[in-house]
C-alpha cells in the first residue's frame, strides 16, 4: 500500500465478511423458504464482490471470468429452485421450514 | 480520489443496510425490493473497482432477471394472506450469536495477514469488455460454451417442475 490515495483491499474484505455474516443469519432466522433464498443470493454476491476485488487489485482477469460463470450458474440455479419452491408450495400450501421438515432427521 | 473512498463508504452502507432490511421486512416483498436495492449497491461495488463488463452483467442477470422471477414467486406464491412465520425469540438470538461469531472468526484471520496489492483498480484496464472478452473467448471457450448447455438444461429442469402433472 504505497499510495495512500486507493482504497484498501481490507475494506472489501470486511465489507464482504459483513455481507456473508448477514446471508448467514438470515438462513439462521427466517422460517421463510423464499426468504432464506435470499440470503443464499446474498452470501453469493459477496462472494463474488470479494474475487472480482481480488482480481481487480491483482490485475488478473481469470478472477472477473469467474465472477462471470458465477452469476451464470447462479442464475440457473435460481430459476431451479424457484420452480422447486413453486411446486411444493403447490403440493403442501406452505414453504414453512418448520413444516417442510420431512427429510430433517 | 478521495471521492472513491467516500463513494465506497456510502455504497457498503446502503448495501448493508439493505441487506439487514431483507432480513427484518416482516413482508416477502419488501424483502425482494430490499435485496434489489442491495444488488445495486453491490453493483457500484463493481463499477468502482473499474469491473465495468462485471457491472452491466450484474445489474441484467440480479437486477432483472433474479429479481423478476422472485417477485413472479411471491406473487404467485400469495404469501400475504397466509400470514407471517412467527419465529421463536431463542432462535432469533441463538442465529444473531452465530452470525456475529462467524464475522468476528472471518475477521481476525483476515486481519492476520498483510495483504500486498500489485495493481491500482482505479488505473487497471483488465475489467473492459475488451480485455474480458478476449480471455473469456481465448482461455475460457469450452466453460463459456458448456454453461448454455447448463443452460439449457435450466431450463427444460424449470419448465418441467412447473408442470402440473408430474406426480
Amino acid at each position: 500500500m504505497q499510495n495512500l490515495n486507493i482504497i484498501p483491499i481490507d475494506y472489501y474484505i470486511f465489507f464482504c465478511s459483513a455481507l456473508f455474516a448477514i446471508g448467514v443469519v438470515g438462513v439462521l432466522v427466517k422460517r421463510n423458504a423464499l426468504v432464506i433464498f435470499m440470503s443464499i443470493e446474498l452470501m453469493l454476491n459477496s462472494a463474488n464482490l470479494l474475487l472480482a476485488a481480488f482480481s481487480a487489485y491483482r490485475n488478473d482477469p481469470a478472477g472477473q471470468i469467474f465472477v462471470f460463470f458465477i452469476m451464470v450458474v447462479a442464475a440457473a440455479e435460481v430459476a431451479i429452485g424457484l420452480a422447486l419452491l413453486v411446486m411444493i408450495y403447490r403440493s403442501t400450501n406452505t414453504i414453512d421450514i418448520n413444516v417442510l421438515n420431512k427429510l430433517k432427521w | 480520489m478521495i471521492f472513491s473512498k467516500y463513494l465506497f463508504f456510502i455504497l457498503s452502507f446502503i448495501a448493508i443496510y439493505a441487506a439487514l432490511k431483507v432480513l427484518i421486512s416482516k413482508k416477502p416483498m419488501h424483502s425482494v425490493l430490499y435485496l434489489t436495492l442491495a444488488f445495486f449497491a453491490i453493483g457500484g461495488h463493481y463499477i468502482l473497482l473499474n469491473a465495468q463488463f462485471l457491472a452491466v452483467v450484474h445489474i441484467i442477470v440480479y437486477a432483472g432477471a433474479i429479481m423478476v422471477l422472485f417477485i413472479y414467486t411471491v406473487m404467485l406464491l400469495n404469501l400475504n394472506i397466509q400470514g407471517e412465520f412467527p419465529k421463536t425469540r431463542l432462535t432469533a438470538i441463538a442465529s444473531a450469536i452465530a452470525g456475529g461469531l462467524l464475522l468476528t472468526v472471518l475477521i481476525a484471520v483476515f486481519r492476520t495477514y498483510d495483504l500486498k496489492m500489485a495493481a491500482d483498480p482505479s488505473l487497471n484496464q483488465i475489467g473492459l469488455v475488451k480485455n474480458l472478452g478476449k480471455v473469456l473467448f481465448e482461455e475460457y471457450y469450452l466453460p463459456f460454451e458448456l454453461s448454455s448447455i447448463l443452460f439449457l438444461a435450466a431450463m427444460v429442469g424449470a419448465v418441467m417442475l412447473g408442470k402440473k402433472d408430474i406426480y
